[in-house]
């Protein structure tokens, strides 16, 4: 026990209610340190019960924090300068 | 988004590839195949299931009487080639989700699901190789996905599959995968086991580590493309491993097996 | 889709209620004790790096050490707790101090407070939701050292509120002369978030 991190890869469920492309292959650039890379292989933790909090792998800062609410999702990117489908 | 619904713009326009948006369907369960004694198949009809790639993943949500919903995802074991859609679930002891999977459902029951889902930890003949895939316990069953996917298509793209095991009995798919090497050269699987070993066993018998990534891998000027599918800590093991030993980590791939979404 | 299908023979890993106790609507009780974690465990040296602080609208601020810290007085607490994502456990035992000890001889015209967390986690309050007896910085579960995945070293413990007011991996209380949304209420969780009137999300 201690680490409650999963892959980008375990976020395409919730991530995919809200985009409407394939998250998981999409290029995301960091707000925090520049760093770009698939989503797929950036860190998730806390998967669907309070929210969705996509990690950069190099800064831990938050790319993609989601969270559902009783209407729908609120969605917030700040941590990510840019996203690119692939 | 409407599912399956496109704007009257005529012609081909983009619309035609727009993914549709991911909904809740029910599948039935048509078969519950027992694997190890801690792991079932389950098989499933479902209905307008537009395929996946191996790899992919689903989420399962079970309801309650009263409401209360449980929600967590599973890898697909079968071949986008195969008729059916098969999950392996693994029953984990304080899991609230996989124990009703294994040990309460049958045949006729109806599964909420939907998918498929990832696009990332997914790999198809195409795509080439060679192929190191590495798996821990049921870590191996998106790994399946994908050699069962290379079979069915005749892919001749090296692979390899090291797979850690607690012990002979819990292997997954044993038989399937010695039928699958005893008919394709390009294929080879190794067993390690890591706690009970029957006698005779002359595979490896510890947890997988550096040096035995170095023995059974490709050496780091083949570029490769790996897939890793366990435990974090083996996840994270193999995956600094395989760094170490030089491989590319822009073709190292990992999926962890953890508590959050993966388990339960 | 639903439409009121629901899965044969499953009822989830809950307990049931016993009669006479009373659960803040739509809670359950749980099994075990869940870990929510919105980021990696962090791991800060004891000795060398840990200390807690009261910064922010004070005429002065305080830092304890993890030695001065724990040679505070300390407080038995049985409270029950209950998650927004709807699990409750009664009756749990901590050990901690006081946030009316910490704030002791504090002076502040600050209505508010935000706590922060190693790892970047934060959580609003009205300053008198953490004081008169209602708030601890915890150190101890059941009787043992608070294990990092519940927040350990030290965590806020703020029991009539959900539980994500009640900090992981606490690392100080900033006052605050006005009202700023931590991690979870900028992201559609409610302010206050009083599981009795059921305060969840923006709105409730």
């Amino acid at each position: 026990m201690g680490e409650f991190r999963l892959d980008g890869n375990a976020a395409a469920g919730p991530l995919r209610e809200v985009f409407s492309f394939e998250v998981t292959t999409a290029q995301y650039s960091c707000v925090g340190c520049g760093r770009t890379d698939r989503l797929g292989a950036a860190m998730v933790y806390e998967v669907r019960q309070l929210g969705t909090i996509v990690r950069c792998p190099s800064c831990d800062n938050p790319l993609i924090r989601l969270a559902h609410n009783r209407e729908g999702y609120l969605v917030d990117l700040r941590g990510t300068r840019y996203l690119t489908t692939g | 988004m409407i599912p399956g619904v496109s704007s009257a713009t005529g012609g081909t326009s983009a619309v035609a590839v727009q993914p549709r948006r991911l909904s809740w369907q029910l599948a039935e369960v048509v078969e519950v195949v027992p694997e190890t004694p801690r792991t079932r198949s389950l098989v499933l009809e479902v209905a307008g299931w537009k395929g996946h790639k191996a790899g992919q993943h689903v989420d399962i949500r079970l309801t309650a009487e009263d409401g209360y919903q449980a929600q967590r995802s599973y890898s697909i074991a079968s071949a986008p080639e195969d008729e059916r859609l098969v999950l392996t679930v693994e029953r984990l002891e304080d899991g609230e989700v996989s124990p009703y999977l294994t040990d309460v459902l049958m045949a006729g029951d109806k599964l909420e699901l939907r998918g498929p889902i990832g696009g990332y930890f997914a790999w198809e003949a195409k795509d080439g190789g060679p192929l190191l895939l590495v798996a821990g316990g049921s870590g191996v069953v998106p790994l399946m996905a994908m050699l069962r996917h290379r079979a069915a298509v005749s892919s001749d793209v090296p692979a390899r599959l090291l797979y850690s095991s607690r012990s002979y009995e819990e292997i997954i798919y044993r038989k399937e995968l010695e039928r699958l090497v005893a008919q394709d050269g390009s294929l080879e699987v190794i067993h390690t086991l890591t706690r009970s070993r029957p006698k005779g066993w002359s595979s490896y018998h510890r947890r997988i580590d550096l040096k035995m990534l170095k023995e059974v891998g490709p050496p780091p000027a083949e570029r490769l493309l790996a897939f890793i599918c366990g435990p974090t800590p083996l996840v994270e093991g193999v995956a600094t491993a395989l760094v170490e030993i030089g491989h590319d980590t822009l073709y190292v791939k990992t999926e962890r097996f953890g508590p959050t979404g993966g388990g339960g | 889709m639903s439409g009121g299908f629901f899965s044969r023979g499953f009822r989830g890993r809950r307990r049931p209620v016993e009669q006479g106790t009373q659960l803040p609507p739509g809670q359950y009780l749980v099994e075990g004790f869940p870990v929510l974690s919105a980021g990696p465990t962090p791991r800060t040296p004891l000795e060398e790096e840990w200390d807690f602080s009261i910064i922010g609208e004070v005429d002065e601020p305080r830092r304890w050490t993890w030695k001065e810290f724990q040679a505070l007085p300390s407080e038995e607490i049985t409270r029950d707790i209950h998650c927004v994502t709807k699990w409750s456990k009664l009756g749990t035992r901590w050990e901690g101090v006081s946030v009316d000890t910490l704030l002791e001889g504090v002076e502040t015209a600050a209505e508010f407070v935000m706590a922060f967390c190693d790892g970047g986690y934060t959580t609003n309050m009205p300053l008198e939701e953490v004081i008169g007896g209602k708030a601890w910085v915890a150190y101890a579960y059941e009787g043992e050292p608070l294990e990092p995945e519940h927040g350990g070293p030290v965590r806020l413990l703020v029991p009539h509120l959900y539980f994500w007011k009640s900090a992981k991996w606490v690392r100080g209380l900033r006052l605050l002369n006005h009202d700023e949304p931590g991690f979870w209420e900028s992201l559609g969780y409610h302010n206050h978030g009083d599981p009795w009137r059921e305060q969840r999300y923006w709105g409730d």
